[in-house]
């Protein structure tokens, strides 16, 4: 039997997702169950002088209104639980409704509860509440500069931390024979999953349970966060997310919406259910990205590098959300050397409060703008010595033979082989050629641009000894649970928290695999901490890695003690038993033979089982990782540019990853075209947008362009398999290589068919307006 | 997305519908496809307290050549209006704009007449409307009244439609057998509406000399207009590309350019000449 990892099994999570028969939070019906909504700060800063629910609470169907006076001292405030160490970061307090000041568009004020959730929103327009308006400051380094008006009053100067790495110095920098500077602007991006957040909760009095259904990435952590909140223990604190409508990141967050959902629930003494609309979605859903990073880079004439160093200015919007400081740190900051022998690096960060919906992680969260700086500055280096931008990566990549690898900020990659995934790409595109037929258009007046990014990215979170290292205030290791059932069926729990990667298949794999039964015989049930022992959700590409290897564990531990029981039965030495395909049979007698399935019966009969073994078949891992791991690949981005309009059109785009070995092709593909469009997204369309008052002018989808499936070409995609030393299948992440890859890909490409014009950046998003502007000027300037 | 709450009733006629509309005390609001009404309501950006549904109303319905026009029913959508034969045949720019309109669920459900009265500045059909120049049928309580597309869109979401008025219908004067009719859009990446679109309709005559042409703007000013200058450009030349350039340079005249977040006036009145140009050259290179 060919073992079922590596092959396309189709995604068994698809049929009941596309027929609607979906098990999404808003989808829960409970008898007698009250509907929630939030009345939303309509000013980015302002103090909130008189609040009259009078006419709300009078309204049809409204049965209470609360406002942030009502919660002190009832409920606790939001907690920040990544705190970067040695970087002063103050948690100011973060309410779950304001209780005397609002600070961005979209902070909440006061919770109506009603019938039904027409009543609900009904009442919310009743409530009069008079606010002073302040001045708001929206720009995180107008937020730094003297006399700007103050976010927290308890956080002076707006900095909410400052956080500094690595081992560049200016000596360096003053030694270097070239020093290229750029300052770049990851713009805000708003991660729009499908599915807005919902919540609904739902107190048990007979048994002081409170059960929660939301719209999570990772269920344990907010029962932990919640039951803190709202005071009840954690043992009596049921966390469901079973079917999760996308997160990319803002779904990771504790949230004060949720939590005011749990208190209203324990309040009220009935159901209460509370789902965001997508103008919430918008201004009260984390955002992502919004860096100011100014960076200096360093090389010699021969192409070869030697530093980098950044200091990024994040805004961190108006309150520090739950993972968000270990975002432009951490996350960020580790990886700012990427694929290449660069022997001194540097950040430097500071993390700032503006009058803004809070930032937080986003797919690659850090990395995708760690990445997009240094592959723009390789291209501006390579341009600014004359050399071919694929031929400069070469000859920096870390070569194959030298992984392990010690870079300059502490990290240890696994291993690696940059140059087989570069090959690759190149030969799909054809570089040579295409560098002639460029040259012989743009004699035609058109222009086209070729742009290659080489990267690595840090997955797999993580070691827990790390986690705490960094200031993570939780762990970071994975729980598995394989249970096999009498009849050899088998139920998988993991402590992921997948929603929407598929890993109800891929996991189906993994165990399949391991234990040789029919992958349709193996259930994997996620999302429900009272199903689930413990875990830590999903995020950071660190489900496969971590959760799938802690399944890997557990299976074997199946196996280990199935083979005690199959040698018992065969009346061998379990040293003279073999398994294989589901089969256990006795070496150089294969028809002396035992099933899986066999095995899991007398198991649980247990009528004749060997000394010492104790009766059923299940297997636990709580695994935790010795390393990250460190996914890699390269990918090739043609596009042309319209001079008449300053269009952009991808004509080709190329990505080779190397996720190690691949589970499922075609998922590992799906995750790679989704990660590829959010990150052209951010490159060409994407971008939040305040106005000096504070005010989301891209609130809506009439304003903010989220890429359509029209914008694009077919994708060509491959992979290479380098597997990680220390993973027990050797697998690394896929989920966020589109996101980290596909953004510099793309902004290099167009740089590149402007070069003749002597552009050299242009911001983000490159909206049309913008690459036209800079073709004029370019060609003034000429 | 939860609207105020209305009330709602459907008319059976034109008779009907002005008839319950005076009995709403005059606050109600025609439902037709409700494509662009309902977002708006959505947002709690209109709050009608009444809606008045005319999607079942069969006079309002369509498509028939009456002498040298083409008259359309008010509910004719624009999926009818992209694939009608007739309408593809004598006008074709009409056809060309309404399959470029949103999305197919869009189009399904759109109709001619909540477009033109709706008069979003970025609407595709007005620039066909005011470049043909369209009449619109408007039935009032007093009377039918004809209202003339170059003189019925005032400004963002305001028309010269009067308040008691229900659009009945719009007739196109036919153009020339010999004329091309397209419509070219630069799509906002975020609506797919239009930053700026054009709709050229245009012949040559048998010397080809250009001896028919219309031209209408529309995204790029607060209202639709027709690009008069383009088309005095052209009359009776040969429609050569340095003449098609020089005339589309002439697109952004006749309108008050307008700048937002996405293009400003400068990059706006760009876009008018080269998305002119573009719709010349399909229609008379
Ligand atoms: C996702 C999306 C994308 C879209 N993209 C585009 C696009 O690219 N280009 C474009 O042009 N449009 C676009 N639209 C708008 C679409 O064309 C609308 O259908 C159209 O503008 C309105 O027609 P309707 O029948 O839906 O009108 P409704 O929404 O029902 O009504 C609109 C307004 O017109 C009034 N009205 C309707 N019918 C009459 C009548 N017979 N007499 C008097 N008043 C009337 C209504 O009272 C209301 O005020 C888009 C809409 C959506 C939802």
């Amino acid at each position: 039997m060919a073992s079922v990892l590596g092959t396309a099994v189709k995604r068994r999570e698809d049929p009941r997702l596309i027929t609607g028969r979906g098990r999404y939070t808003d989808d829960v019906q409970l008898p007698g169950m009250l509907y929630a909504c939030i009345l939303r700060s309509p000013h980015a800063h302002a103090r909130i002088k008189r609040i009259d629910v009078s006419q709300a609470k009078a309204a049809p169907g409204v049965v209470a209104v609360f406002t942030g006076q009502d919660l002190v001292g009832r409920m606790g405030t939001i907690p920040t639980a990544w705190l970067p160490p040695d970087s002063g970061i103050r948690t100011t307090a973060h309410p779950a409704l304001a209780v005397d000041r609002v600070r961005y568009v979209g902070d909440g004020v006061a919770m109506v509860v009603a019938e039904d959730r027409y009543q609900a929103r009904d009442a919310v327009d009743l409530i009069r509440v008079e606010y002073e308006v302040l001045p708001a400051v929206v720009d995180q380094e107008e937020a730094l500069s003297e006399g700007a008006p103050q976010v927290h009053d308890d956080a002076p100067g707006n900095l909410a931390f400052h956080w500094k790495a690595g081992n560049a110095t200016d000596e360096v920098f003053a030694q270097a024979e070239v020093v290229v500077r750029q300052r770049f602007r990851q713009q805000r991006l708003i991660p729009n999953p499908m599915e807005p957040r919902s919540a609904v909760a739902d107190f048990n009095a007979s048994t002081g349970e409170l059960t929660m259904w939301l719209t999570s990435q990772n269920p344990h952590i907010h029962r932990l966060l919640l039951s803190g909140i709202l005071g009840i223990p954690e043992h009596k604190l049921r966390v469901v997310a079973v079917d999760v409508g996308g997160g990319f990141g803002a779904k990771i967050a504790c949230y004060p919406d949720e939590a005011l959902v749990g208190f209203a629930a324990l309040q009220l003494g009935r159901p209460v259910k509370w789902t965001e609309d997508r103008r919430e979605n918008f201004m009260a859903t984390t955002h992502g990205r919004d860096m100011i990073l100014d960076v200096e880079f360093a090389g010699r004439r021969d192409g070869t590098f030697t530093a980098i160093r950044v200091k990024n200015i994040a805004n961190m919007g108006a309150y520090l959300s739950t993972a968000a400081p270990g975002v432009p740190t951490i996350l960020f900051g580790l990886i700012v050397p990427g694929p290449y022998r660069i022997p001194y690096a540097g950040v430097d960060v500071r993390g700032v409060f503006t009058n803004t919906t809070p930032t937080d992680a986003y797919r690659g969260a850090g990395r995708p703008e760690a990445t997009y700086l240094l592959e723009r500055m390789v291209d501006l280096f390579a341009r600014e010595i004359g050399m071919d931008p694929v031929e400069v990566r070469r000859r920096n990549l870390i070569p194959a033979d030298a992984f392990p690898y010690n870079t300059a900020m502490g990290l240890q990659y696994d291993s690696g082989n940059y140059e087989e995934a570069l090959d690759k790409a190149l030969a799909m595109l054809g570089y040579e050629k295409f560098r002639e037929e460029q040259e012989k258009l743009r004699a035609e007046g058109r222009y086209l641009g070729v742009g290659v990014t080489t990267y690595v990215e840090i997955c797999g979170l993580g070691p827990s000894q790390v986690a705490g290292a960094v200031g993570f205030q939780g762990g970071l290791w994975e729980s598995a649970t394989v249970r096999v059932h009498p009849s050899g069926k088998v139920t998988a729990f993991t402590g992921t928290s997948p929603h929407g990667q598929g890993e109800e298949t891929t996991f189906a794999q993994i165990v399949s695999a391991k234990l040789g039964v029919p992958v349709e015989d193996v259930e994997v049930v996620h999302g429900d901490t009272h199903r689930i022992a413990m875990g830590w959700g999903t995020y950071g590409s660190r489900t496969t890695p971590v959760g799938g290897s802690a399944l890997a564990v557990a299976a074997d531990r199946v196996v280990e003690k199935a083979k005690k029981i199959a040698a018992h039965m065969l009346e061998v030495a379990e040293e003279d038993v073999v398994f294989a395909d589901g089969v256990f049979a006795v070496q150089g007698a294969p028809s002396r033979r035992a099933t899986f399935q066999e095995v899991a019966l007398q198991a649980y009969l247990a009528w004749n089982l060997p000394a010492g073994v104790e009766p059923a078949l299940e297997g636990s891992a709580f695994y935790d990782p010795t390393n990250f791991v460190y996914p890699f690949g390269t990918h090739i981005c043609v596009v042309e540019v319209l001079p008449d309009t300053g269009e952009v059109k991808i004509l080709r785009y190329i990505a080779v990853d190397d996720p190690g070995p691949v589970i499922n092709p075609m998922i590992a593909e799906g995750q790679v075209h989704g990660g590829i469009v959010q990150g052209i997204g951010q490159a060409l369309w994407e971008g939040a947008l305040y106005d000096e008052q504070g005010q989301l002018v891209s609130g809506t989808f009439m304003d903010y362009a989220m890429p359509k499936a029209r914008f694009f070409p077919a994708f060509e995609t491959a992979f290479t398999e380098t597997p990680s030393p220390h993973t027990p299948l050797g697998v690394k992440g896929i989920g966020e290589t589109g996101t980290i890859a596909a953004t510099p890909t793309v902004v290099n490409a167009v740089m590149d068919a402007l070069a003749h014009l002597g552009v050299r950046d242009i911001d983000m998003p490159l909206t049309p307006e913008r690459v036209w502007r800079a073709i004029r000027d370019g060609r003034d300037g000429a | 997305m939860i609207p105020s709450a209305f009330a709602y009733e459907r008319a059976a006629s034109v008779k009907e519908a002005l008839e319950l509309w005076r009995a709403s005390g005059g606050s109600a609001k025609w439902l037709a496809g409700g494509h662009s009404l309902l977002p708006l309501m959505k947002l709690r950006l209109s709050a009608p307290p009444k809606l008045i549904d005319i999607s079942g109303i069969d006079e309002l319905r369509g498509v028939a050549r009456v002498g040298d026009r083409v008259v359309i029913g008010a509910l004719t959508t624009h999926r009818e209006l992209a694939t009608h034969p007739l309408i593809r045949e004598t006008l074709p720019a009409l056809s060309d704009a309404a399959r470029q309109v949103g999305d197919l669920q869009v189009r399904n459900r759109g109709t001619i007449g909540g477009n033109l009265a709706h008069a979003d500045t970025a609407s595709d059909l007005p620039a066909v409307a005011v470049s043909l120049g369209a009449e619109l049928l408007v039935a009032t309580p007093d009377g039918d009244v004809v209202l003339p597309a170059q003189e019925f869109f005032l400004g963002p979401l305001v028309t010269a439609m009067p308040e008691n008025g229900l659009l009945k219908a719009v007739s196109f004067p036919v153009p020339p057998g010999n004329a091309r009719g397209v419509y070219e859009k630069f799509p906002h990446p975020a609506s797919g509406y239009a930053v700026v679109g054009v709709a050229v309709t245009a012949g040559v005559d048998a010397q080809g000399v250009v001896d028919f042409v219309r031209v209408g703007v529309t995204g790029a000013a607060d209202a639709a207009y027709r690009a008069q200058a383009v088309e005095e450009a052209l009359l009776g030349r040969e429609p050569t590309p340095d003449a098609l350039r020089a005339a589309a340079a002439k697109a952004a005249d006749d309108g008050a350019i307008a700048g937002d977040a996405f293009a400003s006036e400068a990059y706006r009145r760009h876009l008018c000449t080269v998305v002119a140009e573009r719709a010349l050259r399909r229609a008379l290179g």
